[in-house]
C-alpha cells in the first residue's frame, strides 16, 4: 500500500506527458520541438473543447496536430501559427485569449471583484471605529456614564 | 435600512439571470471569425469526376452555399432531404464538401438520398476544410456575389434555420446580385 500510492501518483502525472506524443515527429531542432509542445498545449480542439489539440484524440485534433507540425517544419514562427488557427476558428482555439475589448471583462474583472470587496471592507471598519458602542456590543460601557 | 437588506437579494437575482443566459447557450456554436470575409480557395477534385478541379472562383457573381458533410455523419443524413428540398425549389447553388470521406460510399449516399448539389467537392484529407475553419459535420456556409462568407450554419440546417436564416439572407443576397 505505501508503495502504490506513489506509484500512483506517477502514473497519473505521466499520463498527460505521453499522450502529448501520440504520433512520433521527427524535429529538427530542441527549439521546433519546444514551439510544437507549447502549441499543441496552447491550442483548444474545437471538437472536444475542454481539451487541447495534445490531449484529444479527435480526428480533427489529430490533423490540426499535423498542421501544427507541417507549419513549424516550413519554418513558420509560433505566432505565425498562432494566427493561423485564430484566422479560421477565432479566439476560442486558445486557451490563453489575448486581451481585447471582448476579453477585458475575463482579464479585469478578478481584479475589479477585489476592488470592490476591499472598498466594502474599508467602509465597514470605517463605520465600526466611528461609533463605538452602538456597533459593538462586546464594548463594555462604564456604569457612571448611566 | 430596508433598501440595503434588498442589496444582496437583488445581486443574487442577477447573478442568477446572467447564469440562466449562460446556460441556455450552445457552447458547440464557436462563431466563426470567418462571417463577412472573403470565403478561402476551394481547389479539390470533384466527388464524380476526380479530373475536374472545384474552385471558389467558378461560382464567383452570384450568392451559393457550400454544404460540408460526409457519409459517416448522423446529422449530415438528417438535414439531407431539406437540402434537396432547397435544391429543388430554389435556383441557388448548393456545393457539396465531402469531408474525410470514401469516394464509393459518398456516390452511393447520392444515388441513394438524392443529390442536391450543383457538384460535389471530395476533400479526402480534410485539409480544405481547415482551411474553412470546419470543426465539425455538417456545416453550412452563405456566400454572396462578391465570394464573401454572408452566414455559417453550424450543425445541421433545420425547418426552423431554414425559413428563418437561410431562406431570407439567400433572397436578399440574390436582390444584391440582380
Amino acid at each position: 500500500m505505501r508503495l502504490i500510492t506513489p506509484l500512483l501518483l506517477v502514473l497519473a502525472l505521466w499520463h498527460g506527458q505521453s499522450l502529448a506524443g501520440i504520433e512520433t515527429r521527427q524535429f529538427e531542432s530542441p527549439q521546433q520541438e519546444k514551439d510544437y509542445k507549447e502549441l499543441v498545449f496552447e491550442l483548444r480542439c474545437l471538437v472536444c473543447q475542454n481539451q487541447n489539440l495534445a490531449d484529444s484524440n479527435a480526428e480533427l485534433a489529430v490533423d490540426l496536430r499535423n498542421e501544427v507540425f507541417r507549419m513549424l517544419k516550413e519554418g513558420k514562427s509560433k505566432q505565425e501559427v498562432l494566427d493561423f488557427m485564430v484566422a479560421r476558428y477565432g479566439n476560442f482555439v486558445l486557451y490563453k485569449p489575448p486581451v481585447d475589448r471582448a476579453t477585458s471583462l475575463l482579464w479585469f474583472g478578478p481584479v475589479i471583484m477585489l476592488a470592490i470587496g476591499l472598498l466594502i471592507v474599508i467602509v465597514f471598519i470605517r463605520r465600526h471605529r466611528n461609533r463605538p458602542g452602538e456597533d459593538n456590543p462586546d464594548e463594555v460601557i462604564p456604569e457612571d456614564d448611566f | 435600512m430596508k433598501a440595503k437588506f434588498l442589496i444582496p437579494l437583488v445581486l443574487f437575482i442577477a447573478l442568477t439571470v446572467l447564469l440562466g443566459i449562460g446556460l441556455g447557450l450552445n457552447p458547440k456554436e464557436v462563431p466563426s471569425p470567418l462571417v463577412g470575409k472573403p470565403a478561402p480557395r476551394l481547389s479539390l477534385p470533384a466527388l464524380d469526376d476526380p479530373e475536374r478541379i472545384v474552385t471558389t472562383e467558378e461560382f464567383l457573381g452570384k450568392p451559393w452555399l457550400l454544404n460540408v458533410w460526409a457519409t459517416w455523419c448522423v446529422s449530415c443524413r438528417a438535414e439531407h432531404h431539406l437540402l434537396v428540398e432547397l435544391s429543388k425549389h430554389t435556383n441557388v447553388p448548393i456545393v457539396g464538401l465531402d469531408y474525410k470521406d470514401e469516394a464509393d460510399a459518398a456516390k452511393q449516399w447520392l444515388r441513394q438520398l438524392g443529390n442536391p448539389y450543383v457538384v460535389t467537392a471530395f476533400d479526402e484529407q480534410g485539409r480544405i476544410a481547415i482551411d474553412w475553419g470546419v470543426y465539425g459535420t455538417p456545416e453550412t456556409y452563405v456566400i454572396d456575389k462578391d465570394g464573401i462568407i454572408r452566414y455559417k450554419q453550424i450543425g445541421p440546417i433545420d425547418a426552423k434555420a431554414l425559413q428563418e436564416k437561410i431562406l431570407p439572407l439567400i433572397k436578399q443576397l440574390q436582390e444584391e446580385a440582380a
